[in-house]
């Protein structure tokens, strides 16, 4: 406790030696997109964002997502995929071993060829698709352990700004934003695809 | 806590952590400057950052007006920084956390490893962090028999070759990929010996290595690139996945923040996380954030630790205009923009905080005296102020800390009266660098020929405890490693 009132304390004096300017006022800045959510302008703007980051990304309708999902995880040669307890039960491939998570071990996890997941957002200028662990999408880790994430978004989950984003998303829960696969750029500065997340991030854009 | 009053702002202490070089900067640069591998490396990366950071800012309409709310955001949170991290510490606790405050690097050391030690762990992972290298807790880790294992690849290329970070981002920036290939081949178990210098063979090599590590370590030492007081939550930027896996698959997390990372609210992370990749890695978005609130039952570590750490920051927010310093998001593009760093490196600084950051930064959290040298380590050329995501305005901060340097050996009457009013005079003319460039020569001839300046600057020349002025000034030598260096 005392680290806690010294730290405090000398805070305390050091802006009594210097009192700063109250700056309560936060300039403007632009927190919305010119396209509303779901705008299909905006979904290719997505599509287009995350093909650039190495993404692959895919067009389904709604009812040929389970299908759709089949074929990714075919091309891939996955033999296993692990689903949260929440994804919709339209979108579960076929012709594939499909585990539920029900608190697997990261061991049991690491095994799994591929994740199935749907988002919480997704913002089409960064490029990005945020995760919030809810029932649809499963806890962190899930999400982490499998070299290969297929991600499902409907339309209306797509908006133009990070600040659009915030203000959709609940601060409590777990959150990971994800632009493209595991990269580094620390050879040379240069980004490379590939490191400890899933090194093949697919992306499958619903039409609802 | 050892020498000064309960409650008086303090520097970070000596002899522990990584904030003091073992010489001053004119000396390492020198050295460094006689490595042309290493002036190449650091070329082409910088050249490959700014090209790629320019193209993604351009594509983003309003910056200047998100550079200034970035600012506006800083100087609140300075403000108010002691109220914040009281609110922080309340949500933090109220989400499951467990909040310990460290006055310094010798307090946040002990904390961590006892933290450890409490699990019976004999090894951590860590995610690349600034905060954990400034107070050398890989070393204590070290002492206490606990194995820290660095994951960011970087970071891993760095430990792997006993080597010392360069760069706040990339702290292998001054290694290119022939150089980290051998150190692979090297160090690491079982590592291919077919391995090629493919960027990403490397990183599937760093992938193999890992993976056990990620898999059966039970705690994680982690930063923090922000803290919203207003929920609790904290975020860590990263590319690889390293970072997930650290904040996700260990029961127990440790992080460590220096007290100046905290924000307001939730929204301002808004203006963050658009400023900081742009600035940084030069992407739109980096490859991964992660946001922890606390605990999350059933998912992620069940034990959550913030460490709020002072260790100086406390001495930079009393100075008035040095307080900005604080607002560093450690984007390290003033450091990519940087003449002297990229021919330097970031050795030649000292201190885990290179190039304009840190010759801002290290002097004010150690104080001016042990880090004496660092105001002088730049031209003044202000291509840091122009990059910096923030708008710190590290050319007027530069000149400030000279001042202050002067005042300080005048007040510990280490100088007399006049040389300090000719210092101070001086660092008046290094603001103006044609004035300056015009003074440094002058005296560099005078201490030659044995004469005297006019006043005001002949009682820096006449100086007896002058520093000894090396035969070349730093801007001689810098102007014509310019000239050299042209292509
Ligand atoms: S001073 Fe500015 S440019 Fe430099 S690392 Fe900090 S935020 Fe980035």
């Amino acid at each position: 406790m005392i680290a806690r009132d010294v730290t405090l304390a000398r805070l305390r004096a050091a802006l009594a030696a210097a009192p700063p300017t109250p700056v309560r006022h936060r300039p403007g800045h632009r927190r919305q997109g010119e396209l509303p959510p779901g705008d299909p302008e905006l979904v290719d703007l997505l599509a287009e964002r995350l093909t650039d980051y190495r993404a692959q990304v895919y067009r389904a309708t709604g009812a040929a997502v389970a299908d759709t999902v089949a074929g990714i995880l075919a091309a891939e040669g996955a033999t296993a995929v692990v689903v949260p307890p929440g994804l919709p039960a339209d979108w579960r491939p076929g012709g594939i071993e499909v585990v539920v998570d029900d608190d697997l071990s990261a061991d049991r996890l690491a095994e799994l060829d591929a994740v199935v997941t749907a988002a919480a957002v997704a913002v089409a200028e960064t490029g990005t698709i945020v995760l919030d662990a809810a029932a649809d999408q499963g806890r962190r880790i899930i999400s982490l352990l499998p070299d290969r994430h297929v991600c499902v978004v409907r339309p209306e989950q797509v908006v133009a700004t990070v600040p659009e984003a915030l203000a959709r998303l609940t601060p409590g829960h777990p959150l990971t934003w994800i632009s493209g696969p595991s990269a580094t750029s620390d050879i040379e500065l240069n980004r490379v695809e590939g490191v400890h997340g899933p090194r093949r991030l697919h992306v499958v854009l619903t039409d609802g | 806590m050892t020498e000064t009053f309960l409650g008086l702002p303090a520097t970070a202490p000596p002899g522990v952590g990584h904030l003091r070089g073992d010489e001053p900067f004119p000396v390492a640069a020198r050295r460094a400057l006689a490595d042309p591998q290493l002036r190449r490396n650091l070329r082409h990366a910088t050249g490959t950052i700014r090209a790629k950071s320019s193209a993604v800012i351009s594509e983003v309409p309003d910056w200047p007006e998100l550079r200034a709310a970035g600012r506006a955001i800083k100087s609140d949170t300075m403000a108010r920084l002691p109220e914040l991290l009281e609110q922080l510490e309340a949500a933090v606790t109220a989400a499951g956390g467990t909040v310990h405050w460290a006055t310094d690097a010798v307090e946040a050391n002990r904390i961590v490893t006892d933290l450890v030690r409490a699990t019976g762990a004999d090894r951590v992972m860590k995610v690349k962090s600034m905060a954990t290298q400034e107070i050398g807790l890989n070393e204590a880790l070290e002492a206490a028999g606990i194995e820290p294992v660095e994951t960011d690849l970087a970071e891993l290329i760095v430990q792997l070759g006993r080597d010392r970070p360069s760069h706040i981002l990339v702290p292998a920036i001054h290694r290119n990929r022939a150089e980290i290939r051998e150190v692979f081949l090297r160090e690491m178990p079982g590592v291919d010996p077919a391995l090629t210098d493919e960027p990403a063979a490397l990183a599937a090599a760093a992938r193999r290595h890992l993976r056990a590590t990620f898999l059966s370590t039970k705690v994680a030492v982690s930063g923090a690139n922000f803290a919203v007081a207003e929920t609790g939550t904290l975020a860590v930027v990263e590319s690889e996945g390293n970072g997930r896996m650290c904040l996700t698959l260990p029961e127990t997390l440790i992080t460590v923040m220096g007290i100046e990372k905290v924000i307001p609210t939730w929204d301002d992370l808004g203006v963050f996380l658009q400023l900081l990749p742009r600035a940084s890695t030069g992407e739109r978005m980096n490859p991964y954030t992660s946001m922890w609130t606390g605990v999350t039952p059933g998912d992620g570590p069940q034990q959550v630790h913030l460490v709020l750490l002072d260790n100086g920051r406390s001495a930079v927010l009393a100075d008035e205009v040095g307080r900005q310093v604080l607002h560093c998001i450690r984007c390290s593009a003033c450091l990519n923009v940087c003449p002297v760093y990229e021919r330097t490196g970031g050795h030649a600084y000292g201190s885990v905080y290179p190039g304009p950051i840190g010759a801002v930064l290290s002097p004010q959290l150690t104080g001016v005296a042990d880090n004496a040298s660092l105001p002088y380590a730049s031209s003044l050329c202000g291509a840091c102020f122009d990059a910096c995501p923030v708008m710190i305005d590290i050319p007027s901060v530069l000149v400030h800390l000279r001042a202050r340097h002067v005042a300080e050996r005048r007040a510990a009457h280490r100088m007399p009266s006049a040389e300090a009013v000719a210092m101070a005079a001086a660092a008046y003319t290094m603001d103006h660098p044609r004035l300056y460039a015009a003074a440094q020569r002058a005296a560099g001839l005078g201490r030659i020929a044995g004469r005297a300046l006019p006043p005001p600057l002949n009682g820096w020349t006449a100086s007896r405890d002058m520093p000894a002025a090396p035969p070349q000034t730093f801007r001689q030598w810098w102007s014509e490693r310019r000239r050299d260096d042209r292509p």
